[in-house]
């Protein structure tokens, strides 16, 4: 069984010109110790997915089960539960931390609330998540804007690690920091997943870092799941057109084996109260009258699913 | 860790402190209003006169060494008045402004946070509320109530509310915003937590800089009510009072009217400067 | 074709605050080819938009300092030039475009006439030679005519940027500055918005700044590399050269910090620490203290500009044995 499971899930939002799909009927399952990189450009509802899996927004339709129990409509005391095993880390190292709060009082927040722990044993313990995510022990009651944007990630990423959970959903970690500080943030999560197991939900745009941390990767576009796959089969093999373009685009620091660029007409649109039909069309350079009808999601190979009418004739 | 933390909490501080002595108008007025504060707890020390002492020998008298600054109609000392006047005023606007300040901010708060209805329901009344010119709204609370300091200051303290109200409730908007409180969402913090410990103290700068202003505007409300006798009572010596007892002899004997005046005005002044600058000073853009 | 049109020289900037000063551009020679594309590469802080405001003569002076050097643009020093010889300069000799269009859009102004506006402002045209030149322009960098009478509002955030682009271009500069152009834009927008910035400087032969951190987009469309760390150039060649024998250890910790898509190595390798502190900059190679192959000189003197090979300059001291 796996940890997480998530079916059919929707989130729309109301909004003056009609009923943003967001999120658009997405499922997927997560075990332990693996990484789903969720990639797709802004707007595509990636953060939204991220969101929504954890309650942080009520959910619109649809199921998730966390080991095996229905958490779909969680009562307080359930939720609270809940957040034990699921956290997040935010991508602005900004505006993720509370300015007022210092080091060791964000990294002990959760605890507290948690009140499990004396305060003695919650010192240690902060002292203990510092010491994990690579913090030194004098930034304990340093301010977040004293700090740079990488060791400002480290505290989210302690605050996080703090209730111990199982699954951490990683809305863009590292794209706001500098290459040489993103290396550290990447490696740090990858140690801590080898080390208690964790499970990743990676949300991000860049596809360089999701091909390298992640066992599956999900693309989404305009609130759907256009294709899922093994990382290396999808790279090597993807098959929807948008995937395609969107590998294609990737901008590679290395002059060599470059490949020919696929460049996509027009921009990304708003999922407001969308067409049955696939929603990459307008943009795809493969449409065909057949892409008006639902998409239907097909695995046409063990564990590579794709939601094009088409590709299998491209 | 305590000790540090103590430490640190001061540098905080130090460092508003830093920024707040550039500005050389704000640290004048803070020396002012230290002066006008101390004058004032020390009021019954520093007058060489009861403010209710009568000497019918010396009526109007003129400045000498007995009377600094001579007596009103009554011999009464002008330097002792004023100097009660100081703690009259000065309690009125503290204390006015600490009365919208509270409920201010808990109707704001309430509005910000919840949002929906709630903040439709309350920002309708307030519009509603501000369409009443303030000093009307005092002048109609302070004669309904009746006329003393105690019912001055009410009377301002309501007719404040709009300000702090409006102020708490679009910095909530701004600060609820913002990540932290999402992940303080999920690391199990509950409403009133996350109101007490993440939204509030992000909020308050602008309240800070509001609520320093509007202790000026709550002594000149107060000073005005008593102009027009609904405010401090006599012979209770609060600013505005003084001003209104010397009006019908202005012509005469027009400093009885000025001196208040000119410490109205100062004090005034010095709570505005002292605002503007703490403004700058907590203004987190202007950090380096 | 080897004509250089700017050359920068011994150039220092500095920030002064009321208790600090920011040393953000530390003796920087460059030159700029006609026709050139160079990527100024580096992360947040290294001086990359310093250097560009500085050469645009756009930094706020205080807190700016110019403490030396000089800029040459076509012969003639930028520095010493009255304000008004700047204004003709900049925006028809030297454009800038920022990482945020709406910078430079007006947002209640149709792009069309903002685009014509640039030109009129800079050439003698008429009105409408200025409104045919502005349609031409929003086509060459893929946008409908039509939509000339639109406003900021209407465009998406790429389509914004090579409006901002087109406006950039209008003059025919000689010299375009562009500071992370891309950065804010998703991937696939960015492919469109550097395929537009290709194709046209081979049409206008301009040479172009491109500020970024980004090796990929370098990689893309830039014909020379200068990596810059802590205020000053360490390492300066071809593309090729930059690309294929990266020397200086910091370009080197930079290439190995990026995920590369075919690589299997179970962790990155980060360059270990962080950018120095630009009011307390360390003694010695300002990279010494995170460098793997630091050796004691490192930390007593600044390493020279070396030409381990022709065009190629890196500044760092020979290792004994290469």
């Amino acid at each position: 069984m796996a940890m997480l499971e998530v079916r059919n899930l929707k989130k729309y939002f109301k909004n003056k010109a009609g009923m943003l799909h967001a999120v658009d009927d997405i499922s997927f399952t997560l075990d332990e110790h693996k990484t789903l990189g969720v990639v797709g450009e802004s707007g595509c509802g990636k953060t939204t997915l991220g969101r929504t899996v954890l309650h942080l927004i009520d959910i619109t339709d649809g199921q998730v089960f966390f080991d095996g129990k229905d958490v779909s409509n969680p009562s307080k005391k359930e939720l609270d539960d809940m957040r034990l095993n699921m956290q997040i880390i935010f991508q602005d190292p900004y505006a993720s931390l509370n300015p007022r709060m210092s080091v060791s009082e964000t990294i002990m927040e959760p605890l507290k609330i948690e009140g499990r722990l004396s305060k003695a044993e919650m010192r240690a313990e902060v002292k203990q998540l510092m010491d994990t995510v690579g913090l030194a022990d004098r930034f304990e009651n340093s301010y977040p804007h004293e700090l740079d944007g990488g060791r400002r990630q480290r505290i989210g990423v302690a605050r996080a690690l703090a209730l111990k959970p199982k699954f951490i959903v990683c809305d863009e970690p590292v794209s706001a920091l500098d290459v040489s500080i993103q290396a550290q943030i990447i490696n740090l999560m990858l140690d801590l997943q080898e080390e208690r197991g964790l499970a990743y939900m990676f949300v991000t745009h860049d596809l360089s870092v999701v091909k390298y941390i992640s066992d599956d990767i999900m693309v989404m576009y305009l609130g759907q799941m256009v294709e899922k796959a093994p990382s290396d089969e999808l790279f090597q093999n993807p098959m929807h057109p948008y995937t395609q373009a969107l590998l294609s685009a990737i901008p590679i620091p290395s002059i060599h084996n470059r490949r020919e660029r696929i460049i996509m007409q027009g921009e990304l649109t708003s999922p407001i109260n969308p067409k049955p039909g696939c929603r990459f069309m307008d943009r795809c350079r493969h449409a065909a009258p057949e892409c008006v009808e639902a998409q239907v999601l097909e695995e046409p190979s063990p564990s590579h699913f794709v939601a094009c009418c088409r590709s299998n004739k491209i | 860790m305590d000790e540090q933390k103590k430490k640190k909490k001061k540098s905080r501080f130090g460092e508003i402190w830093r920024r707040l002595k550039k500005n050389k108008a704000a640290v004048v007025s803070l020396f002012v209003i230290a002066v006008v504060v101390l004058v004032a707890v020390f009021a019954s020390v520093l007058a060489p006169y009861p403010y209710d002492l009568q000497d019918y020998t010396a009526p109007y008298a003129k400045p000498s060494a007995v009377h600094l600054l001579g007596t009103d109609r009554l011999g009464r000392d002008t330097l002792s008045r004023l100097i009660y006047g100081a703690q009259q005023s000065l309690q009125l606007g503290i204390i006015a402004v600490a009365v919208s300040t509270v409920i201010g901010v808990i109707i704001g708060a309430v509005a910000g946070f919840y949002g929906g209805w709630t903040d439709t329901l309350i920002m309708r009344f307030l519009d509603i509320y501000q369409s009443i010119p303030m000093f009307l709204l005092c002048v109609t609370l302070a004669s309904v109530m009746g006329p003393s300091l105690k019912n001055a200051i009410l009377a301002i303290g309501i007719s404040m509310i709009p300000g702090p109200a409006r102020l708490m409730r679009a910095s909530i908007l701004t600060v609820r915003e913002m990540e932290y409180i999402e992940a303080a969402k999920a690391i199990r913090a509950r409403s009133a937590r996350i109101i007490r410990k993440h939204i509030i103290p992000n909020a308050i700068s602008p309240l800070i800089v509001s609520t320093t202003m509007s202790i000026g505007s709550g002594i000149l409300s107060g000073a005005g009510l008593s102009f027009i006798g609904l405010g401090a009572q006599p012979p209770i010596p609060e600013w505005g009072a003084l001003v209104s007892d010397a009006r019908n002899i202005m012509r005469d004997h027009g400093e009885l009217a000025l001196y208040p005046g000119i410490c109205i005005m100062i004090t005034v002044l010095a709570f505005n400067l002292l605002g503007d600058g703490l403004r700058d000073a907590l203004d987190p853009r202007l950090k380096n | 074709m080897d004509e250089n049109i700017l050359e920068i020289n011994d150039l220092v900037v500095e920030y002064h605050t009321d208790d600090a000063v920011i040393h953000a551009v530390n003796g920087l020679n460059l030159t700029v080819k006609r026709k050139e594309t160079i990527g100024l590469v580096g992360e947040t802080g290294a001086g990359k938009t310093t250097i560009a405001r500085a050469i645009m003569r756009i930094l706020q002076t205080p807190p700016a300092k110019f403490c030396g050097g000089t800029i040459l643009f076509e012969g003639q020093d930028i520095m010493k030039m009255t304000e008004q010889q700047m204004r003709k300069i900049r925006g028809d000799k030297i454009a800038m475009i920022f990482q945020d269009p709406m910078t430079a859009l007006n947002p209640i102004e149709k792009v069309g006439y903002q685009i014509a506006e640039a030109i009129g402002l800079h050439n003698k045209v008429s009105r409408a030679e200025a409104e045919i030149k502005a349609c031409d322009m929003l086509e060459m960098v893929g946008i409908r005519s039509e939509r000339y009478s639109e406003f900021p509002h209407q465009f998406s955030g790429g389509m914004k940027q090579r409006v901002v682009i087109a406006m950039a271009l209008a003059c025919n500069p000689i010299l375009l500055l562009a500071d992370e152009p891309t950065t804010a834009l998703d991937v696939t927008i960015q492919a469109q918005v550097l395929e537009v910035m290709k194709s046209l400087k081979e049409k206008l032969d301009t040479s172009v700044i491109m500020i970024t951190h980004d090796l990929g987009v370098v990689a893309d469309i830039c014909d020379s590399v200068a990596v810059v760390y802590a205020g000053e150039i360490v390492e300066y060649g071809t593309l090729e050269q930059i690309f294929d024998y990266p020397t200086h250890p910091y370009t080197l910790g930079l290439f190995n910090s990026l995920p590369k898509l075919d690589m299997t190595e179970p962790r990155l390798k980060p360059i270990k620490g962080l950018m120095p502190d630009p009011t307390n900059l360390p003694q010695g190679c300002k990279f010494h203290d995170r460098c793997p192959d630091a050796t004691e000189q490192c930390a007593i003197d600044p390493p020279g500009m070396a030409e381990i090979a022709p065009g190629h300059l890196v500044k760092c001291f020979p290792k004994g044995g290469e």
